[in-house]
């Protein structure tokens, strides 16, 4: 056999594996097409909950896809939009109110269909992350974010990254759990800015 | 020892013994009271009167047919209870789909009985204010494979492909949090707030415990729960609209979640905090 039908004999045998179908006549394919459309299907409005939430953008498709696993090239590329997506505060600071920032963390509450579009959004930290040290109902699918500011200090550059990772957590690291609460207009940047704070106000609990 | 001296000694020994208890209790995490709480009330499960108000459905004509549901057949032939939800979701020659439990009553209700399917699925759920008949007749049925294995097949092809869409479901990532099932529930031993979380994906013991323990009553709500139930609060939580009452997407998430739970001993209906 020559080089160039081997070639193509490896190609076509590489193509009819992908398309060879992996049980029963569904290809992973079909079944990524079937569960889009069921999923499209089989939710529905509830109260401020509309069925278009089933709907991706292209990281959640991609993060999906590939089970929160995604290959290099893609993952950089996702990621640099997130970046590139982040609106900075006009005035150019980072640091509000860290009382206000730890009633946010307290809260889980918002967006979903129990609730009102007016209703206040919580920042849901506590859900995920260690934060003060006298709150000890804490989650621990995040890292803990104690001391977080008395360990890596509290400058300019580390509010500007706290702000960022807020904002868009999926800046950093495109399938990260962490919702997006900037780029998905769950918080205001006011409340951005007391979540910095909470995180890296010398006088904040999380410091103490 | 005269009286006073007695009543000392009482009380210094209650007082030492409550004294560690305190410093016992210390140690004991939420979820090893919560486990403990189950063992204290496990023989008086208030669930049990779902199962008891479910028989009574099972059994009773009602519905423009007035007929009972012992014609109904959830898989094992005409009327068999004993064991069905253990092989659940499964395909259905009749209605050629995979059906899980809640969606087989659906059909038995609506074919058998008369009832139009809009009057069960607006409100399936129980409430306060009201019971749900589809519930406490899953409830009931579920309890008759306390104790039986999990073997839900994936030989036909239909239940595998619910299966794989299932699965696909789990790992699902949309609405504005960017949440799937697999957001907290695959990775082990991670807890949100106090409450500890299932490793439905990679922990077969976790997707086990889990899957095993529904229907279920919940002591915070005073009220017994179905899976269908469990499935729509947590898409809920994730900010996600509703999922249709007994829709596909919710049985084909259900068989994915049924197989991962094969070989454990059904243990529901169970009590929550």
């Amino acid at each position: 056999m020559k080089t160039k039908s081997m070639i193509g004999f490896a190609v076509s045998l590489s193509l009819a594996m992908v398309a060879a179908p992996s049980h029963a006549g569904s290809t992973a394919k079909d079944l990524d097409a079937k569960t889009a459309m069921i999923v499209k299907r089989d939710f529905r409005d509830k109260g401020i909950a509309k069925a278009t939430r089933v709907n991706q953008d292209e990281l959640q498709a991609a993060c999906s896809k590939y089970v929160d696993k995604l290959p290099k090239k893609l993952k950089a590329k996702l990621e640099a939009k997130e970046a590139e997506a982040i609106q900075w505060p006009a005035d150019g600071k980072y640091m509000g109110d860290w009382k206000a920032g730890e009633k946010l963390a307290q809260s889980g509450k918002g967006m979903t269909w129990k609730d009102k579009e007016e209703d206040p959004r919580g920042g849901n930290c506590y859900n995920c992350h260690q934060l003060s040290a006298t709150e000890i109902a804490y989650g621990t699918i995040g890292p803990s974010l104690l001391h977080f500011g008395k360990e890596r200090g509290y400058g300019e550059d580390i509010q500007r990254y706290a702000y960022a990772r807020i904002y868009s957590a999926k800046a950093g690291n495109a399938c990260a759990n962490m919702p997006r609460f900037g780029h998905m207009g769950i918080l205001t940047e006011a409340q951005m800015k007391d979540l910095v704070a909470l995180l890296l106000d010398p006088e904040s609990p999380v410091n103490k | 020892m005269n009286t006073n001296q007695i009543c000392r000694a009482v009380m210094v020994l209650a007082l030492s013994t409550s004294l560690t208890a305190v410093a016992e209790e210390k140690a004991v995490t939420d979820s090893e009271r919560i486990e403990q709480y189950r063992e204290m009330i496990s023989d008086g499960n208030p669930a049990e009167f779902d199962e008891m108000r479910g028989e009574e459905l099972w059994k009773t004509p009602a519905g423009p047919k007035n007929a009972s549901l012992e014609q109904c057949d959830l898989g094992k032939g005409k009327g068999v209870v004993k064991g069905a939800y253990a092989e659940m979701p499964r395909y259905f020659k009749d209605t050629k789909m995979v059906q899980d439990l809640e969606s087989r009553l659906l059909t038995c209700m609506t074919t058998l009985q008369g009832i139009p399917e809009e009057q069960i699925t607006a409100k399936p759920f129980a409430s306060d204010k009201k019971d749900s008949d589809i519930s406490s007749l899953a409830t009931y049925v579920a309890g008759q494979s306390k104790g039986m294995k999990m073997k839900v097949s994936t030989k036909h092809p239909k239940v595998k492909e619910a299966y794989e869409i299932g699965k696909r479901i789990f790992n699902y990532r949309a609405g504005p949090y960017d949440f799937a099932c697999s957001t907290c529930h695959a990775t082990s031993g991670v807890r949100i707030r106090m409450q500890d979380l299932p490793n439905m994906r990679s922990s077969k013991k976790d997707a086990q415990t889990a899957y095993t323990s529904w229907p279920a009553y919940r002591v915070s709500q005073g009220l017994t729960r179905s899976f269908q139930w469990r499935l729509n609060d947590c898409f809920r939580q994730q900010r996600f609209p509703e999922p249709k009452f007994a829709s596909e997407a919710t049985i084909a998430l259900t068989t994915y979640l049924a197989v991962s739970a094969n070989g454990a001993k059904y243990a529901g209906p169970g009590l929550k905090r």
